[in-house]
Order: C-alpha cells, then structure tokens, then sequence
C-alpha cells in the first residue's frame, strides 16, 4: 500500500533514500527545535541560579498559601492538558477525527486556564510593587528573572494553544495528517516539560516561610 | 494510501493505562516537591532532591508522552547527547565562576 515515496524512505540506507529515524521530517525538525529550545531555557535557568548565587538578598516572596497551592494547581492544570494530548495523538493515531479534535479543545482549555491562572499570579506580584526593573523585598534582579522566565514558558503556552487551533481545525478538515497531530503533540509536552523545571526553581526554591 | 501512510502505521505508542500510570505518577511526585517546600528544607539539599525529581518526571514525558521509548535508538542518541554536552558546557563556565562570587560575597 506504501507509494514509492513513503517506501523510499523505508528502504535501506545504501539506496539513496533512507531515513535514518524511520520518521518524517516534520517530526524530526520539531525533535530538533525541542533540542534547541530546551538549551535556551537551560541557559535562561542557569543564569538565574548565578543571579542567584551572586546576590545575598534574593526574595523569597511565595507563602504557601495562597502563591503555592496557585502555583502547583496551574501545574496540575498543564499536566492534565498534557493527558487529553496523549488521547487526541492516540485518536488521531487511530482515525477517529472527531474525538482528536475534541481532545484537541480540552488542550487549548486546559493552555487556557493555565494561562489565565498565571497571569492573574502576575497581575497579584505587580499589586503587591514587583516590576521588571523593580520590587519591594529585594534585589531589583528578581523581577526580570521571574518575568523573563515564566514569561517566555506562558508566550510558549500561547504560542501552543495557536497551533492546536490550527492543527485541530485543519485536521477536522482533513487538510492535516496524524504524523501533524503528533508533531503539535511533542511542541505541547515540551511546554510541559519546560514547567516541571520552571515551577520547583522558580516557585518552590523561593517559598516564604 | 498517502505519503503520510507510514507515520500513522509506526507508532503503536503506550496504552492509555500506562499513560495514565505515568501521569499519576507525574502528578504524585509534583506533590512531593510541593511537601518537601513546605517541609523548609536546607536549601541545597532542597534544591538537589528538586532537580533529581524534576529530570525524572523530564524522562517520564520525555519517554512516554512524547513517545521516544517507542522511537529508533538514534533519535535518542541523536538528540539527548548533545543536549546534554551543551548543559555540561554551561556548568563548566557556570560553576567555578558562581563559587568564587559566592566566596566574594558581604557577609
């Protein structure tokens, strides 16, 4: 059933055709923008523990309750959405168009919520004097490392929820394969990713106690 | 069939059970970081047991819901190596640096 395309990339490696990772390279270049992407936020991290390291008077301005028990339930909120991913590729995998695309929707909710629960996180730090440049308990540093960190992850998280609207609708459509499913599917995990480091450095390693 | 054939054939992937095992799993070991922040550890070993977890739950995602268990071993030599040479490469300037400010330090 393979045209000569697909079978081409399946053959063996002296032919001329072959794909050395048995995917597309749709996925493959995702695989490697995930890479290079997951590097500028280690970048982004480890300038931070330095600015970190550097400055004795870092604030420590998360209580438990409420900026805590926020922040983990804005991470519950990713993880599940990371879930109904793993149902739409599974659907999508299987043909089933319509659920893929409702699975795709409970993802955009679920990128939705987290967003607006985090800016209403953001919208609590400003009322309470933080800036960029700025912030009443210490080091002025720390305004630009939260914002410029949790920042870039929430404009990723709209970025996502863009693309699973595109590839949501062109998929209903059939303009889109499951192979572009699976491809929205790696860009939203690494979302997911990029917060299981982002939460524990940034919320957890500065609880006001 | 259309080029796509071969994409949609390859992966049989995880069973939704073992997904949601994983999940539960990502889900239960963020609810112990929560509990040890609210535990007030000393800092390094806080932030030591925090990155152990945080890369265990990156290789459950990684693994699992981005399915490269189920990928050819190439990608996984292809793509985590040289991630990981590059990190390496940023701790090497990054700590001998980030020890000497810390000695500078006013105390």
């Amino acid at each position: 059933m393979h045209d000569v395309k697909t079978d081409s990339t399946l053959s063996s490696p002296w032919s001329g055709g072959a794909s050395p990772f048995a995917m597309g390279s749709k996925k493959l270049g995702m695989w490697l923008f995930i890479i290079s992407d997951a590097l500028t936020f280690s970048v982004l991290l480890i300038a931070y523990s330095y600015s970190r390291i550097t400055n004795p008077d870092w604030p420590r301005p998360f209580p438990i309750n409420p900026a805590i028990i926020f922040s983990t339930t804005m991470t519950v909120v990713l993880l599940a959405s990371s879930l109904t991913m793993v149902m739409a590729v599974m659907a999508s995998q299987r043909g089933d168009r319509k659920k893929t695309v409702l699975w795709m929707v409970a993802t955009m909710a679920g990128g939705l919520l987290f967003t607006g629960l985090h800016l209403r996180e953001w919208l609590h730090l400003i009322e309470e004097g933080a800036t960029i440049a700025h912030n009443p308990w210490g080091t002025p540093l720390f305004g630009a490392v939260f914002f410029g960190i949790t920042g870039l992850h929430m404009t990723h998280v709209m970025i996502g929820v863009i693309y699973l609207g595109i590839v949501a609708t062109g998929y209903g459509r059939g303009k889109f394969s499951a192979e572009d499913v699976e491809v929205n599917g790696l860009y939203w995990h690494f979302v997911d990713l990029v917060w299981m480091f982002v939460f524990p450095l940034i919320y957890l390693m500065s609880v006001k106690y | 069939m259309n080029t796509y054939a071969h994409a949609e054939e390859a992966h049989a992937g995880a069973s939704v059970g073992t997904n949601l095992a994983i999940w539960i799993g990502l889900v239960a070991i963020t609810g112990l970081e929560v509990f040890l922040a609210y535990e007030a550890l000393q800092p390094a070993l806080m932030l030591t047991i925090l990155i152990v977890l945080s890369v265990v739950k990156a290789g459950m995602i990684m693994s699992f819901f981005m399915h490269l268990k189920y990928e050819r071993f190439a990608l996984v030599l292809l793509l985590v190596p040289a991630m990981i040479f590059c990190i390496c490469m940023m701790l090497i300037f990054f700590f001998p640096e980030a020890f000497r400010l810390l000695q500078m330090r006013p105390h």
